[in-house]
């Protein structure tokens, strides 16, 4: 059992990831910082649950994720959020990796920190389904393991699965339309000739 | 340069090295699939490659999405912890 007097000293560090996921799904400061407040407040009631030796950051993320589901969600009002359909495999390595390489003559990885500005990548993200979304934060962003999924989002491992499959494609299909639509890539048909 | 994906299905190995990239990027792979993979990749440039993209995509998102919480909120949320009862 874990002791609220050393609550703020464990706790504390992870508030920029958290609110970093919070601005993520509110999409929205004001609401991000709520959000974050009122899970750390609800983390340090509840701090007596908190197995010592687990892992912190995926325990407050638990309740971030509760909170954001069962108050902000609901009082936001969402746009229809668009399902992309069929996305191939290395949809955005097929498009970018090699054309991009063989263009300036440097190695693809390098491109990709130039190619996508903080703006179009969080824009990206929170452009996703929101199910996807989160999913794709809590994997990709965060580091969580599928275990840890499963357990914040509180869905089976493999629903997980499902659920990254199919944002990590439409994140790479949206990527690729910013990268597109800001002339920074030429559509992969003009740019093979 | 070629275009790796646009010859699949190469090999066997190379179907599964792909299918399993982001899996293995997250660490989801066991040790004993992840060394077979890192074998293949080792001889395979065309496996490789989306290897290398992938793992640098996630690492652009990784940078990408941080957002520093303003001061204040610090602040906020360790005066509202203060007025909290002690349990």
């Amino acid at each position: 059992m874990a002791d609220q007097a050393k609550f703020a000293d464990l706790a504390m560090e992870h508030m920029s990831s958290l609110y970093s996921g919070a601005l993520r799904m509110t999409r929205n400061p004001a609401d991000a910082e709520d959000l974050v407040q009122e899970t750390y407040l609800k983390a340090y009631r509840g701090f007596g649950g908190f197995e010592e030796g687990t892992n912190l950051k995926a325990w407050l993320y638990r309740i971030l994720t509760n909170t954001y589901i069962n108050t902000y969600r609901a009082k936001q009002r969402r746009p229809d959020e668009t399902d992309l359909g069929e996305v191939e495999d290395l949809y955005l390595y097929r498009r970018l990796g090699g054309l991009e390489a063989a263009r300036v003559g440097r190695s693809a990885e390098d491109e990709l920190m130039d190619l996508f500005t903080e703006a179009e990548v969080k824009d990206a993200v929170e452009e996703l389904p929101e199910n996807f979304r989160m999913a794709v934060l809590l994997a990709d962003v965060e580091g969580f393991s599928y275990k840890e999924i499963a357990e914040i989002m509180d869905i089976p491992i493999g629903t997980v699965m499902s659920r990254l499959h199919r944002g990590r494609k439409q994140l790479e299909k949206l990527l690729y339309d910013f990268a597109v639509s800001h002339r920074l890539a030429e559509p992969v048909s003009d740019a093979a000739t | 340069m070629d275009a790796p994906t646009d010859s699949l299905p190469l090999k066997p190995q190379c179907e599964d090295a792909l299918h399993e990239l982001y899996h293995l990027l997250s660490g989801e792979i066991d040790d004993a699939k992840r060394a077979q993979i890192a074998e293949h990749l080792d001889e395979c440039a065309p496996c490789a490659e989306p290897y290398d993209f992938y793992a640098e995509l996630r690492r652009c998102m990784q940078q990408r999405c941080q957002d520093l919480a303003p001061p204040e909120l610090l602040a906020r949320i360790e005066a509202a912890i203060n007025h909290e009862p002690h349990t």
